[in-house]
């Protein structure tokens, strides 16, 4: 797959791994057509998710999470239905080159006012819950 | 505000020092205090700091060394950032975040010397349709305030519709500048992605985020567009092409002064004409077609037949940057913290939950299911194509018109509350403005008829990459000839 290789690197869910066979990860060639749509978001999705993306959801709140999640995705669902054989992936609105600067310094020193705004500084470093003890 | 309160007719009295910038200060400043309180459209206004612009505006002015937008007071939404005054992107999680710089549109309209009064409310995080996902509560539309102002820059275009201020910026995602202008009665220009850096403006979706100006007429919005763009190395995605002067260029009066629009050719998708259109929207925009054809215009049939597939392909795109672009806020660097956790991760997850508001973590969670292993091509991918095959139906309508017009919303403004519990109804608000966002095209919603019940409707162009001056032209054209954008809401002055 090159350079469209996933962003995440995360254990694949059993379900997920059918998705991944429709999606073209198992071999299909890129850009061929879905073979069904996907899956439907389950609560167990919402649970990893919300792990993966670092909010809190509380076990009350799961259900009226993956009810609305389950809506939106039946409206981006539709897209499975596209044939979008050949068809190049667009990044960029213009087709543009990232451009390179000079490898020169441009910032000055503002630590200290970036820091000003800080939830928890002290001697110039910011304060986070111990991670080894 | 007098007769004439546009920035053209602002500047005009400020030359002929009838007014000076901190008597127009003063006037915004004393008008939002009056009507703030009801409409809820500033989050922060700062007395002092804008009177000092104002004072330093009017010195300028004496020494003969002013801006071409010196002494106009002006608002900018609180997605963009303003040194020394809180940036607050209408989220908890950065109610007390106080900018460290100014975003690059800031200082383009700080150099012009535009008066800064303060800062807009949104919707968090510039998610949303109608304003209603504000921490800092919904703003009320100034036509009905029973009514929402539309979003994600409701505070801006209401604060421009009620006079409160004459101009001011906003950021269009997937909509956010054209169909709050819409459900105001202004105007609202979304540029060229690349045309307005996006420096110093708070990250939602990168390829789709775009600042733009507000403001009751053509005129004034390429005055404030003179200010904005321009080439930024800070931002990557920004254009380095030759600046035009948008507002001189509508000075050039037109051949044929009776079809100033003569040999325009106005592109109408079918798409755009359908079912789903209420009534009353429609015979507003079908007698501005009108309009534009006795002006000169011919209209011609285009189709997009891709361009029913927007919205699915917005919110597969923007919802896969914000869970990237907002990973930023996790409590440690600026914004807000939660007070109790037991570790690192716990303290990363209480803070984002608290922190963000229902809309904002549901397009999180999208983002990161989308681009989770396994789902990445069938989503992420999959909406990249249909996203060329959109705007591959937008280059051949371009290629046998100039500009594209339908309606900017489907419907005008509706009663607060009444899509916040179905998401996927507010998102389908946004059916005819997602796809300038997703192409990169410019476009402008501008007011073009009232609904029996008063409500304001907008008429909405597109036109080819860098097309700004065509579209201002358009308009302009369009507003000599009629006088909905010089109606005004009930109790603005």
């Amino acid at each position: 797959m090159g350079r469209y290789d996933t962003l995440y690197d995360v254990v694949l869910p059993p379900r997920a791994a059918a998705t991944a066979r429709f999606c073209g990860l198992n071999g299909a060639p890129f850009g061929s057509p879905p073979l069904r749509t996907p899956a439907m978001i389950s609560h167990d999705d919402v649970r990893r998710i919300a792990e993966l993306a670092r909010i809190e959801v509380t076990a009350a709140e799961v259900d009226a999470v993956h009810g609305k999640l389950a809506a939106i995705f039946g409206l981006i669902d539709e897209l499975a239905a596209v044939d979008t054989t050949g068809i190049e992936p667009m990044a960029h609105v213009l087709d543009a080159i990232l451009p390179l600067r000079e490898d020169a310094v441009t910032e000055t020193d503002r630590h200290a006012l970036y820091q000003s705004v800080a939830p928890a500084v002290e001697d110039g470093l910011y304060l986070v819950p111990r991670v080894v003890e | 505000m007098a007769a004439d309160g546009t920035i053209a007719g602002l500047l005009r009295r400020l030359d002929a020092r009838e007014v000076s910038a901190v008597e127009l200060t003063r006037a915004a400043l004393d008008r939002i205090a009056k009507a703030n309180g009801t409409l809820n459209a500033f989050i922060s206004v700062d007395e002092t700091a804008a009177l000092a612009q104002a004072r330093a505006a009017d010195d300028a002015r004496a020494k003969g060394e002013a801006g071409p937008l010196a002494g106009i007071p002006i608002a900018h939404k609180d997605v963009l950032m303003t040194a020394g005054l809180p940036t607050t992107c209408g989220s908890r999680m950065l109610a007390n975040f106080v900018a460290p710089y100014d975003a690059h549109v800031v200082a383009g309209l700080k150099r012009a010397g535009a008066v800064l009064v303060g800062k807009t409310n949104m919707d968090e995080f510039a998610m949303g349709s109608s304003n209603e996902t504000s921490f800092f509560g919904p703003v009320r539309n100034p036509w009905d305030p029973g009514r929402v102002p539309g979003g994600s820059s409701g505070g801006s275009a209401a604060a421009v519709a009620a006079r409160l201020v004459a101009g001011a910026t906003g950021t269009d995602t997937g909509g956010s500048i054209r169909q709050p202008a819409a459900l105001t009665g202004i105007c609202g220009l979304k540029p060229t992605y690349g045309l307005c850096s996006r420096y110093g403006l708070v990250a939602y979706a990168s390829s789709l985020d775009t600042p733009g100006p507000f403001a009751r007429t053509a005129l004034d919005c390429a005055l404030m567009l003179d200010a904005m763009a321009g080439h930024d190395p800070r931002d990557s995605t920004s254009i380095d092409r030759p600046k035009e002067s948008y507002h001189r260029a509508l000075a050039t009066p037109p051949a044929d002064p009776a079809q100033p629009l003569a040999g325009l050719r106005v592109g109408l998708p079918e798409q755009y004409f359908g079912d789903g259109i209420d009534g009353e929207v429609a015979a507003a925009v079908a007698a501005a077609l009108e309009t534009l054809r006795r002006l000169g215009a011919t209209t011609v049939p285009v189709s997009l037949p891709a361009v029913r597939l927007s919205i699915p392909v917005y919110y597969v795109i923007a919802p896969a940057e914000a869970s990237s672009n907002l990973s930023r806020f996790d409590g440690v660097r600026y914004g807000h913290r939660a007070a109790a956790y037991d570790d690192l991760r716990d303290m990363y997850r209480r803070t984002r939950a608290e922190g963000f508001g229902a809309e904002v973590k549901r397009r999180i969670l999208i983002g990161t299911y989308v681009l989770s292993h396994g789902y990445y091509d069938a989503y992420y991918l999959k909406a990249q194509q249909v996203r060329r095959l959109i705007a591959d139906d937008f280059r051949r309508a371009l290629a046998t018109c100039d500009v594209i017009a339908g309606p900017t919303t489907p419907t005008p403004a509706f009663p607060l509350g009444d899509k916040t519990d179905d998401p996927v109804q507010m998102y389908l608000n946004d059916i005819f403005t997602v796809a300038a966002n997703l192409t990169g095209l410019p476009a402008m919603s501008m007011p073009c008829g009232f609904t029996r019940d008063g409500l304001p409707v907008g008429l909405q162009l597109h036109a080819a990459h860098f097309g700004e001056a065509r579209l201002l032209e358009v308009a302009h054209r369009y507003q000599q000839a009629t006088d909905w954008h010089q109606r005004v809401p009930p109790g603005a002055e």
